[in-house]
């Protein structure tokens, strides 16, 4: 072929890239036997820490998850990422979306959900290019209590397009939660109208948002609003839906997917009926075929990047279909009961852990409401946080790593508890930060032992 | 089948009925038979400012989605409400019950460039 083509090699094919944009060579080390590679990778992988006492949350929360959602995904029928080009041949994959997409709009109370989307920040960066497509406006304001890298997200997303961001308030009663009269001005501002306010409940710091009143405020500049929501938390909050936001977006992950380093994950979108012809990503509609029997087909497919192109409404998106798939056998053998059970239970542990720091001298850093997670103050929390891992415990996140620009965050951990959070973990925990803080080296651990340990990855938040 | 002799056309195949400075604007027969059952149109709010040539509004079909294209500078001054619930208009009556905006024409002089009836057949003709 090259020959026909008048080529030497297929390199020449490539002449028209600047050498400066192609792939250089991948360094790779040599190749290895198998048996030495397996074994240097379970080394490697062993030095994970699994044994911690975890009260890491930060957007990624651990839940027990019934052994039929694993053991269902195994089975071939599912395991493949995609949905089918021909999809209709596939009624079970469409019967499974279908009832992802019920499942969680009965849980965000909203008319629509697509099938699905990278991650909950990937879902709302859809939301806010949703919000500016529906109004024809470009300007989108962000809450700084949505989760930072969700921020981050959206500013690659928001390429061209202005976002701003909406501070939280510093001190007194609401501290932590978005600035409200901040809000106000950046909406009066005749000139750049807005398309779109976005907000999390919880926010990223575990409290509360007057999530109402920032969709009355929104709406009333004829502004569309984003929820950013934690699914779980659905069971015993107010959905979305409920308060008046047009777009709900969110992590999926707590429904039934292993807390893992970097994903895979699942975004949740969902919208009113207004905005369908908005939302990106796969849906499922229930119909009745030509016998009258029950069939599942995609609708309003032509809005999609296989038909519609550059006019799509996304070009990014793809269904996590195999991890949609996870959270609906997780919501179905749950139940309603169950979620409310797991939320509460969460909730419950938190406020055990709040009065077991308090009685050590520990505050929370804000005194607002909050569900199954808080910051803590305390001073040298870097430090404070590698010691209490030397002894077995992960003291959640180093605020100051997430938001390194707020001073408000510098001295603080936020900790979150779910319904894996034990009594007995909290009180061993707390006994150890006591420990910690009165400067008392740990138990049975020599001097200098534990370190190198400790400055391994432990697992985050993503 | 010929398309009315009194309308204008764009390449785009949608047509315009000028009546002073004031046009009717829709899609063709032949736009409609080609994108099949249409099920939605997305229209463009009263009082929006549309230049010639530029997207205004998306037809949807249950193949297809295509762009609405405006034929003639001007401000929107008002849309078919019908459309909404009875997009199938367009399919059943193009040129009548399915049209779509009413445009204040800004210059009328760009009627000009629009094809008429013949020229639109002959543009259908040669595919």
């Amino acid at each position: 072929m090259l020959a026909a083509l008048g080529l030497e090699s297929v390199d020449d094919l490539f002449a028209d890239i600047p050498s400066d944009l192609r792939a250089s060579a991948l360094d790779l080390p040599p190749p290895e036997p198998e048996l030495e590679l397996s074994a240097r990778l379970r080394e490697m992988a062993g030095r994970n820490r699994t044994d911690l006492v975890s009260f890491l949350g930060a957007g990624v929360y651990r839940h027990w998850t019934p052994p039929t959602v694993d053991q269902l995904l195994l089975r071939g029928e599912w395991y493949t990422a995609y949905t089918p080009y021909q999809p209709e041949v596939s009624q079970g994959t469409l019967q499974s979306i279908y009832e992802y997409e019920s499942l969680i709009a009965e849980l965000v109370d909203m008319d629509v959900v697509s099938a699905s989307h990278y991650d909950g920040a990937a879902a709302t960066a859809e939301a806010a290019l949703m919000t500016c497509r529906a109004t024809r406006r470009d300007r989108v304001l962000v809450s700084r209590g949505v989760h930072p890298q969700y921020r981050e997200t959206l500013r690659t997303y928001m390429h061209g397009l202005e976002l701003e961001e909406i501070p939280l308030i510093a001190d007194g009663d609401a501290a932590g939660t978005t600035d409200l009269e901040a809000l106000e001005r950046l909406l009066a501002d005749a000139d750049r109208p807005v398309a779109g306010v976005i907000a999390a409940n919880p926010d990223f710091l575990g409290l509360l948002e007057p999530m109402q009143r920032i969709a009355e405020l929104t709406h009333a500049a004829g502004g569309l609003f984003i929820a950013v929501i934690e699914p779980v938390s659905l069971a015993v909050l107010t959905p979305p839906g409920a308060y008046g936001a047009d777009i709900a977006a969110g992590e999926g992950q707590p429904l039934g997917i292993a807390p893992q380093y970097g994903g895979p994950y699942l975004g949740i979108l969902a919208s009113t009926d207004a905005l369908v012809r908005q939302i990106p990503g796969r849906l499922v509609g229930m119909t009745t075929d030509l016998d009258g029997k029950r069939a599942f087909v995609m609708t309003l497919r032509a809005r999609e990047q296989d038909i519609r192109r550059d006019k799509a409404a996304s070009n990014i998106c793809t269904n996590q279909a195999l991890l949609a798939l996870a959270a609906s056998i997780y919501l179905a053998t749950i139940g309603p009961h169950g979620l409310r059970d797991v939320a509460a239970n969460g909730a419950a542990r938190a406020t055990e852990l709040e009065a077991g720091l308090a009685a050590i001298g520990v505050e929370r850093l804000h005194p607002g409401p909050y569900l199954n997670e808080f910051a803590i103050r305390v001073e040298d929390a870097r430090t404070i946080h590698r010691r209490l891992i030397e002894r077995g415990f992960l003291a959640g996140l180093v605020l100051a790593d997430a938001e390194p620009d707020d001073p408000t965050l510098a001295d603080a951990l936020l900790l979150a508890t779910t319904e894996l959070t034990t009594p007995g973990d909290i009180a061993r925990f707390v006994a150890a930060l006591q420990e910690v803080l009165s400067g008392r080296p740990p138990v049975g651990v020599e001097s200098g032992a534990g370190t190198e340990r400790a400055e391994n990855p432990v697992g985050s938040a993503r | 089948m010929s398309a009315p002799t009194d309308l204008r056309y764009t390449r785009d195949h949608e047509w315009v009925r000028v009546a002073g400075d004031e046009a009717t604007v829709g899609i063709t027969q032949y736009a409609a038979d080609q994108l099949g059952d249409i099920v939605f149109v997305e229209l463009p709010d009263e009082g929006r400012d549309l230049e010639e040539a530029k997207a205004f509004g998306v037809v949807e079909s249950v193949k297809a989605v295509s762009d609405l294209f405006a034929p003639l500078t001007g401000t929107v001054t008002s849309i078919n409400g019908a459309l909404a619930a009875n997009p199938e208009l367009v399919n059943s009556d193009p040129y009548g019950d399915g049209w779509m905006i009413k445009i204040a024409v800004s210059d009328t002089s760009e009627v000009d460039d629009l094809l008429d009836g013949p020229a639109y057949d002959d543009l259908v003709a040669a595919g």
